[in-house]
Formats: C-alpha cells, sequence, structure tokens
C-alpha cells in the first residue's frame, strides 16, 4: 500500500493524517472526558450523552445566529460565550435529568442504559422538531479561518488547531477540578465507597447530581467546539456515542490518563489507515481491534487500583 | 424445594400451555380470518422480531445478560436466507443482460466478475438452512467464550455487543460488492421454484412463521423449566453462589447467549422469505436496541408477553409512523423510559399483577394458593 509515494510525500502524508487524527482526538477527547466522569466515576451509562453533546452544538449554532444579528462588534468573540452558555445548558439538562431519572437508577446499569437511549431518542425528536432535520453550521469568525503552513507540503487548518489548544485547556481545567479540588476529592470519595463518604459527613446525592451535570456540561462544550470542525444534525449525536463508549472502556473505564491516551491511539490508528484504505475499512479495523483487545484485557488499559 | 413450590410450577405449567394455546389460536385463526393479505404479511413481519425477543427473554430476562447486539443475528440469519434467494434468483438466464450474467446484479454493478468464495455454498437450500443457525451461533460461541470466560458480563457486555453491531453494519455497507451495501439484497423472486411474492405464497410463509414461533416458545418453555433454566435464574441473582456451588457459570451463559443468537437467526431468515429483501437498516446499533425494548414492553420475564410486546409497540408503530411520523419517537423514548422506571416487568407484570388475580379468584378460594398470583421475579432483583 505505499507504493508510488517517495520517502518525502510519506512524510507529509503521516504529518497530514495525523494532524487529521488529531482533530479526531480533540472531539474524542472532549466527548470522551464527560463520559469518563459519568460513566467511570459514577458507573451510569449514558447513551444521551451525544445529545447532550449536540445540545451544545446548536445553542453555539443559535449564539452565533443571535450575536451576528444583534451585536455584530462581539461576533469574532462569540464563541467563547457560546461555550459558557452550551456548558451551563446542557449541564442543567443533566442535572434535571439526574434528578428527574437517573437517580432511582443507580443499582441498575442495564436500566440505566435503556432509559437514557429512550432520552436520546426523545432529544433526538425535539432537536429535529425544533431546529429541523437538516444540517446546520455556524460561520467562523475571520480569525478561525484559513491554514498556516508548516512546510511546503504540510498545511494545518487554525480551527483545528483552535480546538486542540481548547481540549489542551478543557483537560487541564477537569483535571485541577477533579484531582486538586476540595470538591474533586468528595466526588472520588464518593465513588470509591458511598456509605463511608456519606459517614465522613459529604452530602453524597448532591454530588452525584453536580458530577453528572458537570460531565453532561462538558459534552456541551464538546458539542460547541464540535461546530468548528463539523456541520450539525438532530442525529449526529448518535453517530460518536459508541465510538466514545469504547474509548472510555479501552482506555480503563476509571482513569482519565486512560482516556486521553486511548482517544489517542484509536483517532491515530483511524486517520492514519482511512488515507491508504476506504473509510469503512478504517473505522470497521480500528474498532474490531479494540473490541478483541477489550476481550483480551477487560479491564482497559489503565486500570485504578482501589481496595474494595 | 417443597411440595407446595412444586405444586406452584405445575400450576404454572399448565398456565403457560393454556395461554400458549390462546395465542396459537390468534395467531392461526383469529388473525387470518380478520386481516387481509397486506396486513397479515405485516403481522407476520412483526411477529419474526418476537423469535428476537424470546431470544432476549431467556438471555436477558432468565440469565440477566443484556446484549444489545441481537441485530447482528437477525441480520446474519435474514443474509444467509438472502444470499440463497438471490443465487437463486441470479440464474444466467434471468441476468443475461449483465456484463457477467450468472452473478447478482449488485455484484456486476460493482465490476465483480466471479462470484465470492463464500456466496458459493449458498447454491445449496440445505447448507443455507443450516448456516442460518449455525453461523450466527458459532458467532455467539466466539464472542461468549472471549467474554464469559473473562468473567466479562453486564454493561461491557452490552456496551461491546453494541459494538459489534456498529461493526457488522459498517461492514455491510461497506462492501458493497460482496453484500449489496446499504440497498441490501433485494428482488428476491423464488424459493427452489416457488414465487414467494404471490398472496398464496405470503399466506403460507405466515403459518409457517407461526408454527415456527409457537415450536420455539415451546422451546424456550421446556429450557425454562429445565434444570438449566433454574441455574440461569440463580446465576443472574447470585452469581458467585452459582459458581461456588460448584457450577462453570461461563459455559450455561455461552449456552444461553447461542440459543438467543439462534432464534434471532430464525427469526431473520423468516424476515427474509416473508418480507422478499433484506438490509443492514436491520442489524445495526438502533435497530438492536429496538429490540431489547419489544421484549421489555412485554415483560422480560414473559415468554408469551415478549411475543405481545413485540406485535404490541410494532403495531404501535406502524400507526403512529403512517399518522404521525414525528411523534413515533417521542412514543419510543418514553417507552424506553416508562418501561424502567414504571412497569419493569411490563405487560406481563401488569398481567400478573392486576388480571391474573381476578381470574382467578373462584379457584383461590378452594385451594389455598394465592401465591400463584405474585409476579414469579420480585422486582428489585428483577431489575439488574
Amino acid at each position: 500500500m505505499f507504493e508510488g509515494y517517495s520517502l518525502a510525500e510519506l512524510g507529509s502524508i503521516f504529518a497530514m493524517q495525523g494532524f487529521a487524527g488529531l482533530i479526531l482526538f480533540s472531539v474524542f477527547v472532549l466527548m470522551a472526558l464527560g463520559l469518563a466522569i459519568i460513566f467511570g466515576q459514577m458507573g451510569v451509562i449514558n447513551m444521551a450523552h451525544g445529545e447532550f453533546m449536540i445540545l451544545g452544538a446548536y445553542v453555539t449554532y443559535l449564539c452565533s445566529n443571535v450575536i451576528s444579528s444583534t451585536v455584530p462588534a462581539l461576533f469574532p468573540a462569540y464563541f467563547f460565550i457560546a461555550m459558557i452558555l452550551a456548558f451551563f445548558a446542557s449541564g442543567a439538562l443533566g442535572m434535571l435529568v439526574e434528578w428527574g431519572m437517573i437517580r432511582f437508577l443507580y443499582r441498575r446499569p442495564l436500566d440505566t442504559l435503556l432509559a437514557t437511549w429512550g432520552l436520546s431518542l426523545i432529544l433526538q425528536q425535539v432537536f429535529r422538531s425544533v431546529f429541523g432535520a437538516r444540517e446546520v453550521g455556524v460561520v467562523l469568525p475571520d480569525w478561525l479561518m484559513g491554514s498556516v503552513a508548516v512546510t511546503d507540503t504540510i498545511e494545518v487548518p487554525i480551527n483545528g488547531l483552535f480546538v486542540m489548544a481548547l481540549t489542551i485547556a478543557i483537560t487541564v481545567v477537569i483535571y485541577t477540578v477533579m484531582f486538586r479540588s476540595r470538591w474533586g476529592q468528595g466526588v472520588r470519595a464518593v465513588m470509591q465507597n458511598r456509605v463511608m463518604a456519606g459517614a465522613v459527613g459529604i452530602n453524597t446525592e448532591k454530588v452525584d447530581r453536580y458530577t453528572f451535570g458537570l460531565g453532561c456540561g462538558i459534552a456541551g462544550v464538546a458539542g460547541s467546539a464540535f461546530t468548528m470542525v463539523g456541520s450539525t444534525g438532530p442525529t449526529s449525536g448518535q453517530l460518536y456515542i459508541v465510538d466514545t463508549f469504547l474509548v472510555v472502556v479501552f482506555g480503563g473505564a476509571q482513569s482519565l490518563i486512560g482516556t486521553i491516551a486511548s482517544a489517542f491511539t484509536i483517532s491515530q490508528a483511524q486517520s492514519t489507515m482511512e488515507f491508504f484504505l476506504s473509510g469503512s475499512t478504517a473505522k470497521v479495523l480500528t474498532l474490531l481491534t479494540v473490541v478483541v483487545i477489550l476481550m483480551l484485557r477487560p479491564q482497559g488499559l489503565f486500570v485504578l487500583k482501589v481496595r474494595r | 424445594m417443597t411440595r407446595n413450590a412444586q405444586n406452584g410450577l405445575l400450576g404454572r405449567i399448565d398456565g403457560d400451555v393454556a395461554g400458549i394455546l390462546l395465542l396459537a389460536a390468534l395467531l392461526v385463526i383469529v388473525l387470518p380470518l380478520g386481516l387481509d393479505i397486506f396486513r397479515l404479511n405485516m403481522v407476520g413481519k412483526y411477529l419474526t422480531y418476537a423469535f428476537v425477543a424470546l431470544g432476549l427473554v431467556l438471555c436477558w430476562g432468565s440469565a440477566g445478560i443484556l446484549s444489545l447486539g441481537q441485530g447482528i443475528f437477525f441480520g446474519i440469519g435474514g443474509y444467509c436466507m438472502a444470499m440463497f434467494l438471490k443465487l437463486e434468483a441470479s440464474s444466467p438466464e434471468a441476468t443475461k443482460i449483465q456484463s457477467t450474467p450468472g452473478i447478482p446484479d449488485f455484484m456486476d454493478w460493482n465490476q465483480l466478475t466471479a462470484l465470492p468464495w463464500f456466496w458459493e455454498p449458498f447454491h445449496s437450500l440445505t447448507f443455507s438452512i443450516v448456516a442460518v443457525v449455525a453461523v450466527p451461533a458459532l458467532l455467539a460461541l466466539i464472542v461468549g467464550l472471549a467474554m464469559f470466560k473473562r468473567r466479562v458480563g453486564g454493561v461491557y457486555f452490552a456496551i461491546i455487543t453494541q459494538a459489534f453491531a456498529a461493526i457488522l453494519t459498517i461492514l455491510i455497507v461497506g462492501q458493497q460488492g460482496y453484500t449489496g451495501g446499504i440497498n441490501g439484497i433485494t428482488d428476491l423472486r423464488t424459493l427452489k421454484g416457488w414465487d414467494i411474492r404471490t398472496d398464496e405464497a405470503k399466506l403460507v410463509l405466515y403459518f409457517v412463521n407461526a408454527a415456527l414461533l409457537i415450536g420455539c416458545i415451546l422451546l424456550c418453555l421446556y429450557v425454562r423449566r429445565s434444570k438449566l433454566g433454574r441455574i440461569l435464574v440463580a446465576l443472574r441473582d447470585k452469581e458467585d453462589r452459582v459458581r461456588f456451588s460448584g457450577y462453570d457459570v461461563a459455559n450455561f451463559k455461552i449456552f444461553v447467549f447461542c440459543f438467543a443468537a439462534a432464534l434471532s437467526a430464525v427469526g431473520g431468515a423468516m424476515f427474509t422469505l416473508q418480507v422478499g429483501f433484506m438490509s443492514p437498516s436491520f442489524v445495526g446499533i438502533v435497530p438492536s436496541i429496538e429490540m431489547v425494548i419489544y421484549c421489555a414492553v412485554g415483560g422480560r420475564l414473559s415468554l408469551l408477553g415478549a411475543v405481545y410486546g413485540t406485535l404490541l409497540v410494532n403495531w404501535a408503530k406502524t400507526m403512529l409512523s403512517e399518522s404521525f411520523p414525528e411523534l413515533w419517537l417521542f412514543a419510543m423514548g418514553a417507552l424506553f423510559i416508562g418501561v424502567v422506571m414504571v412497569f419493569p416487568n411490563g405487560l406481563a407484570g401488569l398481567y400478573q399483577q392486576y388480571i391474573a388475580p381476578r381470574l382467578r379468584r373462584p379457584t383461590v378460594g378452594r385451594t389455598t394458593m394465592p401465591a400463584a398470583a405474585a409476579p414469579i421475579i420480585p422486582p428489585h432483583t428483577a431489575a439488574d
């Protein structure tokens, strides 16, 4: 499959595909981080995670339309406002869902899966009724357009760079919140031993609600970032949900580092293979490899050792 | 177990047999008399999903293994049948306008000049029928061996089976020349020279399907009543205790998963025969999880409930999507949430709770068996 390419060309191909893989990686990481918190830390299967992401994307879309028609001066910075709004919209919906549904199902993970699938169907139809079945895209401000030429043969798009920077920033924030703040300590305590955490005075119900909200909020931000590299339709979320679950499971459900490592592996493998094979074959090979590895090593790449 | 419990079991067997006779009467007498051939064919199509639901009752209801990949097996069964029918429809005479006569039309469109090797055996009907059951069961065996021997279960199993459903769909859609791609295998005409598209053929196929379904229900009932069936329930509720009692838990799980896969595949094959095509839209994630809701609505613990649940959900789907297409997803979503949160034992649970006690009141007064009306499994254990 390498015939007909010179060494330099191959280098450029790998660099360009590697960069495309990095964008895919960013989207995976953003989506998987929210899921890793909800699934990895709380043990809740949220099949509606993709729809929370799409909610964030639609909020961004609305925001870009509203700002460009009312206060065009703010347009270059609309993305930051949209991201914050997306976080709070998805987070608030997430907390509502936790309060109305998830909290009754903590001991029944399979049932959570079915119930959140139902929720995802309802949300999809809501999106379709409100925004129409056609995919929508946002207008990027000027400073995000274009690309940077690194060498003669390698060019990287600016919006991709921006999404990557955003991913790094958000990952750092989440890491700090989960592992360096008192609140994160409480979350981890509840997840490791709910009864004991309750006994030392942590309000476990409140922690659950905010954790779920945080996970969904991150999904909203992911959706917001997603609008920069792709268009949004009512069913876009569903396309990513299985991939994202595999990313989280592959990385080891309780490890944030594992999630990032597995997102990197999967996205790079997929985008590099995509250039040489057809898109569907690349996807099948990647998913099959992940599934086979998971069968051989069900606990995932990174395992958090906890005494139960 | 005491004598009392055995009496209860016998009493239920009678009840089950009566229920199956009632269902048989409905399927074989009432529906064919009451519906025209178009609607009857549609009911036949719904009933093919009931095979999947039956498999899920055993796999999910009895043994607690939720597979979100039953569409895989339904699809493989259907594809095996479709491949045979397609080869029969692509005889060299019928396809002489193609650049390569004698191969299915979609292969010709995709510039294939010879039949791929894995299509060759499907010239034989016997092989195809064996393959309908054997290929899915074999796949289930491999997946089951890999997962259950390593004690992977619950949510992880559900996600992995779902990933398999995604992989198979992408594969079928991507390998257009070999599988017919997104359109699937269409334009199926005859089975050994017998035109399956006529009204008479549809009627005959409906009865074959109904008979097969009743047969499968009896088979499932036999499995559930056997010692194996009781071990399945035991390992659902306390897996470790069953393991410590000296049973190899994994083998039982593998068996029930393969059994459910084979059942789904029979449904898939009957689907192809009655509907006349097979496509990846019956394989992927969405149809697979929809099949779970058929079973859940009927009651994940009840074989008959699963059949009625399948009929009801599909009927509602057809009605709603004919008149209010935008409402269907809302209704479906609400069903998923409702069935989990409000009535986890489905229609069968409601029947057991409200209707069965009324039916039994005259006899309950004389015999002292009120316990028979209670749900078979308490809701809190059914949930996991």
